[in-house]
């Protein structure tokens, strides 16, 4: 069986530039509540490795990292 | 009748839109700025002052003496936007009616969102915390500096690293610096949001000492252990802390429903049409726009906005377009400082520090007020060297 991982806010960073989508992400967390899951979508290239490497650092959770048209989305959980 | 052309704003960009609209349109507008205070403040200079080397009294004059005489200041705050009824209700109970309306109402200081912040820590975002700062640096004998983020967006990007490199100049100056830690805490893995600006900046940092620590989003303050804690979950001790205050747009916005949740007004990044509002433009750091928040950005954007209404108020069709340009100095200290240059489409290429780009700094300081409100500035001087 899957596990469908419902996300809780969704961000459309699309066309905005480093470090945009990694700053918006932030602020989603800092609003957030423990086990909210954001979805970040991307289409700068900085954000393959400023994401992943911020939500590793912060602790959290990086659900799935997945190419739709063009862009990436990122989806985290909140863990702390 | 002439076209009512209200301006909610009186700093750089709501100043210099007026002059320009009234400039421009003459008889046919009738042009009024709105400004709760009626005092036009160079946040420039803030830097300075908390380092000792500015005088608050240079860096605030009275709006009304920027003013053609010919546009009228209303010193009230606007307290609510009507987009449909084409009106701005006013905090002593007044409204007034507009054709066109420009919101240059900037941004709004939040220090509470950080609890513990207003207690233990210092900053350079206002006259008022400049001049505190200024003092405890006067007092501060050695010890830790920590200087950090706690909120992005925030204004004028490149202050915090200005900071610590002016700050390394003013502890070398007084014989502090041996006796001194300063620490950059970047809320990014660098230590400036601009890559190409973050590779100039950060050898500059290694070779005068200054420590840098990454992906610090500062989240509390306790004020009693002399700790600063990060989203992240890290902790750092100081014993001066200075910190850039979290950002949101203004109340007046929020009331009136045209903010996205940060309160920054969704706006057209080339047209600066406020999104959905053909009569309504945004300009400066109040906008959704992914661009600097700084007086550069509001000064490129306030005749793009006074061409395309005057273009309305004509019936013709509007031309100008803003292309997202900015163009800003970072001071390095040592009297030496670079330039950032850039728009949309362009990052900026950093030439190498050069006491020029502090001279040209220092310069526009000075000639600021009889230029930059009532665009005096010529284009070349604007663009520089391509």
């Amino acid at each position: 069986m899957t596990q469908v991982t419902e996300v809780t806010r969704s961000i459309d960073a699309r066309g905005m530039p480093c470090p945009g989508p990694l700053m918006s992400l932030i602020g989603a967390i800092r609003e957030g509540s423990i086990g909210d899951v954001i979805e970040v979508l991307s289409t700068d290239a900085g954000s393959l490795t400023d994401i992943p490497a911020w939500v590793t650092k912060a602790s959290h959770e990086l659900v799935s990292v997945t190419e739709t048209d063009g862009a990436t989305s990122f989806v985290v959980r909140k863990m702390r | 009748m002439p076209a009512r052309i209200v301006v909610l704003g009186g700093g750089v960009g709501g100043t210099l839109a007026a002059n320009l609209l009234s400039k421009e349109l003459g008889r046919e507008a009738r042009v009024t700025v709105v400004d709760p205070t009626g005092m036009h403040v160079y946040q420039p200079g803030f830097l300075y002052l908390a380092l000792g080397d500015a005088n608050g009294r240079w860096l605030a004059r009275d709006e009304r003496t920027l003013l053609r005489r010919d546009v009228d200041l209303a010193i009230e705050r606007a307290v609510r936007i009507h987009p449909d009824a084409g009106s701005v209700q006013l905090e002593r109970g007044g409204s007034l009616d507009w054709d066109y309306l420009v919101i240059a109402t900037g941004a709004r200081l939040v220090p509470e969102q950080i609890p513990g912040m207003a207690e233990g820590s210092f900053g350079f975002y206002s006259l008022e915390d400049a001049e505190r700062l200024r003092e405890e640096l006067r007092r501060f004998r050695g010890g830790r500096i920590k200087v950090g983020v706690a909120g992005i967006p925030y204004k004028c990007p490149p202050a915090p690293v200005e900071f610590v490199f002016m700050l390394d100049q003013f502890l070398r100056r007084r014989g502090l610096r041996e006796r001194s830690e300063i620490t950059l805490l970047s809320p990014l893995n660098r230590a400036f949001t601009i890559e190409s600006a973050s590779k100039l900046i950060q050898p500059i940092m290694s070779a005068r000492g200054i420590e840098l620590e990454t992906f610090f989003n500062v989240e509390s303050v306790d004020a009693s252990a002399g700790v600063v804690s990060s989203l992240e979950g890290d902790k750092a001790e100081y014993d001066l802390l200075v910190l850039v205050p979290p950002h949101r747009g203004q109340e007046a916005i929020d009331a009136s429903d045209m903010g996205d949740p940060g309160g920054w007004i969704p706006t057209d990044r080339h047209t600066l049409q406020v999104k959905d509002q053909e009569r309504i433009f945004a300009i400066g750091d109040g906008t959704d726009l992914p661009i600097s928040k700084s007086g550069s950005t509001a000064h490129f954007e306030a005749p793009v906005v006074a061409s395309r209404i005057a273009s309305l108020v004509r019936g013709t069709a509007p031309r100008s377009n803003y292309g997202g340009r900015v163009m800003c100095f970072l001071e390095t200290g040592d009297g030496r400082a670079t330039t950032l240059r850039f728009d949309y489409e362009h990052p900026p290429v950093p030439p190498q520090p050069h006491r020029m780009w502090h001279a040209a700094k220092w310069l526009f300081n000075r000639l600021y007020w009889e230029t930059v409100p009532q665009g005096r500035i010529p284009e070349w001087a604007m663009r520089g060297k391509e």
